[in-house]
């Protein structure tokens, strides 16, 4: 039986990395789409990037017996969940008053 | 040490994955590079699933496995792995194949579609998701998979996303296999609790081996019925069956990989995985959620095959053949027939895909037409389509000898008779078998025999890409039965681990006879009612008009569930609405009164004392307003970009600072 043996062990700093990229992506896609959706997948992924950072933190810093980061993390994703559902309701309820969900063109916020 | 392909299965799910992201990556205006891309990752998947197979075939009880961690978790270490069987091998080949010639058949049939490359993009990642779960050897990875199945169904049933009827199907059946997947996900998280592992096999340590299934004691039976209900949701069983038959508003290849190899599948192939859970503590083979299965798999069956009688869809004829056809397979499981339930799973993704294929072919050729009625004397005009369909619709009602449906449900029937439970099963089944013949004779005479009508006058044969896809199928399915026979069962004791010899006394069985005269009832029977048939009007629906009715209205199993569960949670939506806009809202414009009350007599106080001298500090104020109300666009993004640079500058400060 050969077990997979990765080649190389990540470090902290290759989850950060990853971490800062998602967020930078997430960042990008919430600022410059400009469709309702695609901007809450944007603040999806920005949300990933912290949660990934939280399980890293915890995989490498002190050592400890509880789960704290993992357990952080399923709470912001079930909390990332109840968001989701109630974004996308708004979506919708955003798209039957304007016809559109292209946010350029909900002005009404307009001061 | 392991031979390479056990090592490198992985790739057989990865390649048609890759194809799939690769397809969606590239320009839609790509066509051919994209149908080629699919064609050649399926092929290679196929080679591949044949490497895998020839391994199996020296060694009886052949099992390989690779696991490997995929996290760690406080002191819990979540394990994965794939592993290779017979029972994984023959499905790999059958799913790989029948995608195959599906994809091949696609290229023709979707030539005129606007989103051609995003269909083989779904067509890909359906296969590659059904080739995961089945070479899977830890639940939660086979659980993975079968929920990317359902998501890979969601988006192929849907595909025609303009059409308010095709939404509608592709949504009911995400939900109503996602009812059946909640039991699923309760029983693996129940059998985790009970067996810390989720892993089949495990030298020795995985929840599907005796020492963990000893331990779980009676709660065993309570855990497979609760995966048992995942089955019933993806397989189409009674009363999670509604799904399907309105599946087949997706585009008719799509109808023939769910029917076929994917996706209904899948429930068959989990309650074969897990077996050995459901088999805990068994009497003679008898088990009560082993009873639950032969039970809803009979109901299943009879149910399925009698709506399919009155039914005008050439493609819902076909679906509730399926779902008659799961029925059956689940009553081999339950009656413990493993064997033979994936013995017939195969045959029956073979002439399942080619019935689909070939109606397939005719709805093309009748443009676009679907209702049986409209068509005939399609025999003359698609002699190759109605040669492979005739071989299709042999093998489903199981004339014997040549065709592999037969052999299999042979083997079906014959598991039953012998179930200690309780002869009915075996009873009904019979009376399914006759039905079954019936109403494909009913279909075969209305769509390829008499006078052409309607739809079918200016019809064509399809092109031969459409119809090569058909010879391969209708030529599995004739030389698949030469692995069945009972004189040379090859498949049954590959799977069961024996070695195969050859007796052609054993050719000569009571159970064969049976069915033999039962299939001529049912075809003769056929033939009778609808071979002279003349005028619009089904004889059945003139002899029994309400009969008829309630089997062509799918004995109102949609609306009982339309009043059951879906008024109900409309009321409570309703209800909610009212709480909300009346009693809620309406509490809080009397605070919000309140306060408007108070506003009003401070206003007064305000004009007519406070206001004069402070007009003049306003007007200056107000330009400085003007300034900043210009950053007031109104456009979300425009914070968030202002927050993200604050952010940025906040960052930059902290790191001049630090």
């Amino acid at each position: 039986m050969n077990d997979l043996a990765m080649a190389t062990t990540p470090t902290l700093t290759h989850f950060l990395v990853i971490s800062a990229a998602l967020f930078s992506i997430g960042l990008l896609a919430a600022l410059s789409r400009r469709h309702a959706i695609y901007i809450l997948i944007g603040v999806e992924m920005l949300l990933a990037a912290a949660n990934l950072n939280f399980i890293a933190f915890w995989r490498y810093g002190a050592p400890s017996p509880q789960p704290t980061g993992v357990m952080i993390a399923l709470f912001s994703i079930a909390i990332a969940a109840a968001e989701a559902a109630v974004g996308l309701a708004l979506v919708i309820a955003v798209y039957r008053h304007y016809r559109t969900t292209n946010v350029d063109q909900f002005t009404s916020m307009k001061g | 040490m392991n031979p390479w392909i056990v090592s490198n299965l992985w790739l057989i799910p990865a390649i048609p994955l890759a194809v799939a992201l690769l397809i969606l990556s590239l320009n839609n205006s790509r066509r051919s590079v994209c149908a080629a891309l699919a064609v050649i990752g399926q092929a290679a998947a196929f080679i591949l699933s044949v490497v895998a197979l020839v391994p199996t075939l020296g060694t009886p009880h052949y099992l390989a496995f690779v696991n490997f961690t995929w996290f760690t978790f406080g002191e819990q270490a979540l394990r994965l792995g794939w592993m290779l069987d017979p029972l994984t091998a023959v499905m790999i080949v059958m799913i790989a194949l029948v995608s195959l010639c599906i994809f091949v058949f696609s290229i023709g049939y979707m030539a005129a579609d606007k989103n051609f490359t995003r269909f083989f993009a779904y067509l890909s990642f359906f296969s590659a998701a059904m080739l995961g779960l089945v070479i899977a050897n830890s639940l939660l990875l086979l659980f993975i998979c079968w929920e990317l199945v359902g998501l890979a169904s969601y988006l192929l049933i849907g595909f025609w996303i303009d059409k308010p009827t095709a939404a509608a199907a592709a949504k009911k059946a995400f939900i109503t296999t996602r009812i059946g997947d909640m039991g699923f996900f309760l029983g693996l998280i129940w059998l985790y609790h009970g067996t810390g592992t989720l892993l089949f096999y495990d030298r020795g340590a995985g929840c599907m081996e005796p020492a963990a299934l000893a331990g779980l004691g009676p709660a065993a039976t309570s855990i497979a019925l609760l995966i048992f209900c995942g089955a019933a949701g993806k397989s189409g069983q009674f009363p999670l069956h509604v799904w399907l038959p309105d599946a087949m508003e997706g585009p008719t290849p799509v109808s023939a990989l769910i029917h076929a190899a994917t996706m209904v599948a899948a429930g068959v192939f989990l309650v074969a995985r897990v077996f050995p859970l459901f088999n805990v503590g068994a009497v003679h083979g008898v088990t009560a959620s082993l009873t639950v299965v032969v039970w809803i798999g009979v109901i299943t069956a009879l149910m399925a095959s009698l709506i399919a009688i009155a039914q005008a869809d050439i493609k819902r004829i076909l679906a509730y053949s399926t779902v008659s056809q799961l029925g059956l397979m689940m009553v081999s499981l339950g009656v413990g027939g493993v064997a033979a339930a994936i013995i017939h799973l195969i045959a029956h993704g073979f002439f399942k895909a080619l019935l689909f294929l070939g109606s397939g072919s005719v709805i093309h050729a009748c443009h676009e037409e679907q209702d049986i009625r409209k068509m005939g004397g399609l025999r003359r005009i698609m002699p190759l389509t109605f040669v492979t369909y005739a071989i299709g619709m042999m093998a489903l009602s199981g004339v014997p000898l040549f065709f592999s449906g037969a052999w299999s449900k042979e083997e079906i029937l014959h598991q039953t008779a012998h179930w200690p439970g309780g002869p009915w099963p075996y009873y009904l089944m019979l009376l399914g078998v006759v039905l079954t013949a019936f109403y494909m004779m009913r279909q075969v005479i209305y769509v390829f025999l008499g006078r052409p009508r309607g739809a079918s006058e200016h019809a064509h044969e399809s092109p031969a890409v459409m119809t090569i896809p058909l010879i391969v199928l209708a030529t599995c399915a004739i030389v698949f039965s030469v692995l069945l026979t009972p004189a040379w069962p090859w498949l049954h004791d590959y799977l069961m681990g024996e070695t195969a010899r050859f007796d052609a006394r054993l050719l000569i069985q009571p159970v064969l006879f049976v069915s033999l005269v039962l299939v001529g009832i049912g075809i003769g029977f056929g033939w009778f009612i609808y071979g002279k048939r003349e005028g619009e009007i089904d004889p059945l629906q003139r002899a029994q008009p309400g009969v008829f009715r309630f089997l062509e209205e799918k004995m109102w199993i949609d609306e009982i569930y339309a009043s059951l569960v879906v008024a109900p949670a409309r009321f409570a939506a309703a209800f909610s609405n009212f709480m909300d806009r009346y009693v809620w809202d309406g509490f809080v414009r009397i605070v919000g009164g309140i306060g408007q009350l108070f506003g009003i007599i401070t206003k007064g106080v305000d004009e007519q004392g406070i206001n004069s001298g402070v007009d003049e500090a306003t007007t200056g104020l107000r330009g400085i307003g003007r300034i900043f109300s210009a950053a007031h666009s109104g456009q979300i993004q425009a914070y968030l970009g202002a927050v993200a640079v604050g952010m940025l500058a906040l960052l930059l400060l902290y790191a001049w600072l630090v």
